[in-house]
């Protein structure tokens, strides 16, 4: 079987630090694989360096054994919740079709078939009844919602999410990941930047352990033992053992 | 038409190119550059002129397009090398100025470009410098050549207004659908030159900055829709341009101060009043405030 994606000799610095050296990895298609590792490891340098939103030093990234220019619209992007001003002037209708603003081109505006497109993705999130709300005056679980409200309608094979659960809810916690065990089941690729050990094992059955480097990458059940967990977080495992939740 | 019917459209001009520019200026939190813009363009127009000797609009045009892409992109550059962005912005735009005060003082000598005069502007003597234009006449040239950047503003925020609003909102969703975030920030930072330059014989380099970003804050109160947003801050522009000329008439003092000025007031009055965000609105409904 063909990766889906594909990650060779990959090193990256953040602010003359290299956060990330010699990254190798492979990620078969229709799996829903959790990024985990300590703070500072370099999970969300590592989406971004895949995406080309951040630089890289040496290695390559292929998606469906093609380059990402060719294949972008199949590549699908949740940034953190944190990383958007959630003041700007716009609705959440509106930020759900900005996911559909590469496919709708240069010099058209959106138009009927795309706010349906956004209405129905918002739906499925349980969001229906917020399209017209002000996008500051959601909570973090709903705005959260949003952002994969968006990811939905750009209908990619491959997506990445950087902490979509990250202070969210427990009922918004159940919508997103049921959303991404139905994309998984529909054939599609999922990465996830995960920082909640205790839900590994339930929510995902691929697992990247990261510390700058790949310290294992595998199936669930086999790579997410105590031994390898414990060789990616080192020292601070026991800061995490005593976060509640 | 008459000598104050032309000062008032060429204010009204200002504040609609401003008003528009502004709003994606404040969204993008950008404001520190068009501060910085409004000054490298004078190294711009003086550059323009040593080449050709002659003070012509397009020349300028040209002159700011190029001092505010120079400025855009040192700032990164310092940016993307470790200086802090503000940090970055301070050194380069005092540093351009500068060369343009040094140029002026010494090699333009005593014509017409003086600093006073950009820095403040004057609009009283638009009316007298007029050119003559095919079908339309004997117009202003200042009102022609803000006539056009209004136009090139207005066409290229419509016709990318869903490219504008996505990399103001989400740089990073934008660059990963394929829109070329870098470029659209240098096509902006083109804008900014050219209304700041448009503007600048009507009210000078310091209140072109109260013109760009005055009106589109008070419009940041009253709404929660871009587009909307946008038509506000046009008009607090306008009603700004317009009740400074009348407020300098009255006092008989600069009329660039008097526009400066009735930003401030519009925004003040915005600050207080707006039913969102305003003062008075969450003195009344403290439970919309939560």
């Amino acid at each position: 079987m063909l990766p889906a994606l594909s990650v060779n000799g990959l090193s990256a610095s953040y602010q003359k630090n290299k956060v990330l050296d010699d990254v190798n990895f492979d990620v078969n298609p229709g799996t829903l694989t959790s990024i985990v590792g300590p703070n500072g490891a370099g999970k969300s340098t590592l989406l971004k360096v895949m995406l080309d939103l951040h630089p890289k030093l040496s290695g390559s990234v292929s998606y469906f054994d093609s380059t990402y220019y060719k294949v972008k619209s199949r590549v699908g992007y949740v940034p953190q919740r944190g990383s958007v001003d959630w003041d700007f002037p716009t609705n959440a209708l509106d930020v759900v079709m900005m996911g559909l603003y590469g496919q709708i081109g240069w010099l058209r505006w959106p138009k009927r078939i795309h706010r349906e497109k956004a209405m129905n993705a918002l739906d499925k999130m349980g969001m229906a009844d917020y399209a017209g709300r002000q996008i500051s005056q959601l909570s973090g679980g709903q705005q959260q919602r949003v952002f994969l409200a968006r990811a939905l309608v750009q209908d990619a094979d491959l997506y990445f999410l950087d902490e979509p659960l990250a202070g969210v809810d427990a009922a918004t916690e159940r919508a997103i990941m049921d959303t991404l065990k139905t994309l998984k089941s529909n054939g599609r690729t999922v990465m996830v930047v995960h920082h909640d050990l205790q839900t590994v094992e339930d929510y995902f059955d691929h697992v990247l352990l990261l510390n700058r480097t790949v310290v294992a990458n595998g199936s669930t059940n086999e790579i997410f033992t105590k031994e390898n967990i414990f060789r990616t977080y080192g020292g601070s495992l026991r800061w995490m053992g005593e976060k509640s939740g | 038409m008459s000598y104050t019917g032309w000062i008032l459209l060429t204010a009204s001009l200002v504040g609609l190119s401003c008003g528009f520019i502004g709003v994606l200026l404040i969204l993008r939190r950008m404001a520190m550059m068009a501060d910085a813009i409004s000054h490298t363009v004078l190294i711009g127009i003086v550059v323009a002129f040593l080449v050709t000797r002659e003070l012509g609009g397009v020349h300028m045009l040209i002159g700011a397009i190029a001092a505010g892409l120079l400025t855009a992109v040192l700032v990164q550059w310092f940016h993307s090398r470790g200086v802090q962005q503000e940090a970055s912005i301070g050194v380069v735009f005092t540093t351009l100025f500068a060369v343009g005060v040094v140029l002026i003082a010494t090699e333009v000598g005593n014509v017409h470009l003086d600093v006073k005069h950009t820095l403040m502007g004057e609009i009283t003597f638009i009316p007298w410098e007029k050119i003559e234009l095919p079908w339309v006449g004997a117009i202003p040239e200042a009102v022609f050549i803000l006539f056009l950047v209004l136009l090139v503003v207005l066409v290229t925020i419509l016709a990318f207004y869903k490219e504008w609003k996505i990399t103001s909102f989400d740089p990073a969703l934008a660059a990963s659908l394929g829109i070329p975030v870098l470029l659209m920030h240098y096509v902006f930072m083109s804008l900014v030159s050219v209304t700041t330059v448009a503007a600048f014989d009507a009210v000078g380099a310091i209140m072109v900055v109260a013109m760009l970003i005055t009106p589109a804050a008070a419009a940041y109160l009253w709404t929660d829709r871009l587009s909307i947003m946008l038509l506000l801050s046009g008009s607090f522009g306008v009603l700004s341009a317009i009740m400074g000329y009348y407020i300098a008439a009255w006092l008989d003092t600069s009329i660039s101060g008097s526009m400066a000025f009735s930003t401030g007031i519009v925004f003040m009055i915005s600050f207080l009043c707006s039913p969102k965000h305003g003062i008075l609105a969450k003195s009344i409904r403290p439970s919309m405030s939560a």
